[in-house]
């Protein structure tokens, strides 16, 4: 047992060279997500039934924050989560997800 | 190179004893200081570890991850394996998926920090310098708090507030119940790992009792009188369980003052309870290395900086998940993830030099009351006054008396969350 756990860490240390170079450049601050932003994607996903925010229009993400906030749009759990973001807040969540990729 | 570059915090080399022969020591001693990438350790591969490393090394920090566990155990959805619902392997992860992140995954328990030196002492007698250390290590349950109840008990009495052999232990004694039989759970007073953990599992304790053990009782003892999702939860007892489980709070004497793990009874100041089946779930406080690290006050439990968790006790380390004191924001996998994404970019920006932006956070927890009837509450948080404090307006639980579409809805959510939340942890 103790053994089969010591040749698991000389494996991880072996490839650690491998893993650890190049360090790339830290991103700049203007990329940086934007307050809330990273809290989004515990539940938004590629493949999940609450899809992914990747790529979508801003104007869609910021419209669909604001119909939730208001409650004109009926919801589960978004109109509780949209609340805690003003207008400006959700606009700059939503540009954000619309600069990463494609859906 | 390897062999003559000191770490910028200006520390001695790292000291590889006995278990690592030379070769592999040259190898370790240089990723932690290749070219100018700062070195980040994270200890603990949890939610909160795991997610923090992950974020990380997609940020350009050279991290070494440091888990205990050769696998993972997810506590979210354990409930269901408890009640005999879903298989122990669903909340299985194997960590394949970090080591393919791009960070080190060192498979060791840590057993020393010191802050001064800026070094993690590994169990094998291996020391790890960083720039920045993050705790993640989850939480100890506290076995001096209800007398009787050690860590010998846990055969008689498992707790499964730590997902693993304690859950199916549980599921299987309950499967094995003889007809009529009497379960008793325990729940401790705040604070402690997922709110409406407890009550999630007298839930779904009840469903396996009322559908498989005809005329057996669940006594539910509860340290206090409110909980999480309490009005939710009591719709759906009184229309679901009415004749399975009974609900003793605080100031009806459901305080459990002491266990006697031999004889199967549970003691209150009121009452004795002989149990077919008993579940503890004890008070806890954070996770051994936290403690050690001198991150922990008095509670047991460590207080952050709601901008970047880093202790405020001990300049360099950041603690995140059940172990850090996050203020109005609950121990779960949810806000252990979401913090863990706050610290790494907080981490990204102070070695870089840079002021770290002021974060907003999310909670949600789903439970399971029945199968296909789920509930929620959900939170947004931002700094103030020094914590982690609700933002107003914000949040809130599921309806009362919503109709059973949108139960079932949200039992099809949480099942959702708990795939995407796992694959953004661990890969
Ligand atoms: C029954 C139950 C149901 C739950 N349901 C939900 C739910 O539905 N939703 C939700 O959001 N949350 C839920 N939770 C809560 C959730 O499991 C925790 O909040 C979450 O696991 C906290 O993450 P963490 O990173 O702080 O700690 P953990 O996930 O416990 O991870 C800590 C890791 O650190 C490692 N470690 C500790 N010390 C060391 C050391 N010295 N050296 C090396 N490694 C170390 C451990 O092995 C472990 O892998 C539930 C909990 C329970 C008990
Ligand atoms: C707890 C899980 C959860 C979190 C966290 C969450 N969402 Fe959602 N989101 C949902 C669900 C579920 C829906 C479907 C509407 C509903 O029932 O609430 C949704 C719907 C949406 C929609 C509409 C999608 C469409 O197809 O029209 C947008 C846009 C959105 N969310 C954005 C966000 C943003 C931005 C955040 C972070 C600030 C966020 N969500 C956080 C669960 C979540």
């Amino acid at each position: 047992m103790i053994r089969a756990r010591r040749a698991r860490l000389a494996a991880a240390l072996a490839v650690l060279g491998a893993n650890a170079a190049p360090a790339a450049e830290p991103p700049p601050a203007e990329i940086r997500p934007p307050a809330g932003a990273a809290s989004c994607t515990g539940c938004h996903a590629a493949g999940a039934a609450m899809g992914a925010l990747d790529g979508r229009p801003e104007s869609e993400i910021a419209g669909a924050l604001a119909a939730f906030r208001s409650g004109e749009r009926p919801a589960t759990i978004m109109n509780r989560i949209a609340r805690g973001f003003d207008e400006a807040e959700s606009r700059a969540i939503a540009a954000w997800f619309a600069g990463r990729g494609t859906p | 190179m390897c062999a003559t570059l000191s770490g910028p915090a200006g520390t001695p080399a790292p000291t590889r004893r006995a278990l690592i022969g030379g070769a592999a020591a040259t190898v370790l001693a240089c990723p932690a200081r290749a070219g100018t990438a700062p070195r980040v350790v994270v200890v603990g591969a949890g939610f909160g570890g795991a997610t923090a490393a992950r974020y990380l090394a997609r940020g350009g920090a050279a991290v070494s991850l440091v888990e205990a566990s050769p696998t993972y155990v997810a506590c979210p959805f354990s409930n269901e394996v408890v009640a005999g619902l879903r298989g122990i392997e669903a909340q299985t992860f194997g960590y394949d998926g970090l080591g393919r992140a791009g960070l080190t995954l060192l498979p060791a328990t840590a057993s020393a920090v010191d802050p001064d030196a800026r070094r993690v002492s590994l169990a094998d007698g291996a020391s790890l310098p960083y720039d920045r250390l993050i705790l993640s290590p989850g939480i100890d349950l506290r076995f001096d708090a209800v007398p009787g109840y050690d860590a010998q008990a846990v055969t008689a009495m498992p707790h499964a507030w730590k997902a693993g052999a304690q859950t199916v232990l549980l599921a299987r004694q309950l499967a094995a119940l003889p007809e009529g039989g009497t379960v008793v759970l325990s729940a401790p007073a705040n604070p402690y790992r997922c709110p409406p953990g407890p009550y999630e599992r007298a839930s779904l304790i009840a469903h396996f009792l009322k559908t498989r053990k005809p005329r057996a009782k669940l006594i539910l003892l509860d340290a206090k009188d409110t909980f999480s999702k309490q009005k939710l939860f009591e719709e759906a007892w009184a229309t679901l369980y009415p004749d399975v489980l009974e609900h003793v709070p605080l100031s009806s004497g459901g305080q459990v003052t002491a266990v006697d793990p031999a004889a199967m009874v549970v003691r209150t100041d009121f009452a004795e309870y002989k149990a077919d089946v008993a579940c503890i779930i004890p008070p806890q406080r954070a996770g051994r290395i936290a403690v050690l690290a001198g991150c922990a006050d008095r509670s047991g439990w460590c207080p952050i900086d709601p901008v970047t968790f880093e202790s405020q006790r001990v300049a360099g380390i950041h603690v995140i998940g059940d172990a850090a004191v996050a203020g109005a924001m609950p121990k779960s996998a949810f806000s252990a993830n979401a913090q863990g994404k706050v610290c790494a970019q907080a981490v990204l920006d102070l070695l870089a030099g840079r002021a770290p932006q002021t974060p907003k956070l999310i909670n949600t927890c789903y439970s399971l009351v029945a199968p296909g009837y789920g509930i929620s509450i959900a939170g947004v948080f931002h700094p103030a006054n020094g914590l982690l404090a609700d933002v107003p307006g914000a949040g809130g639980t599921s309806p009362l008396g919503a109709p059973a579409a949108q139960r079932a809805q949200e039992a099809a959510q949480g099942e959702d969350w708990y795939r995407t939340i796992t694959r953004d942890a661990f890969g």
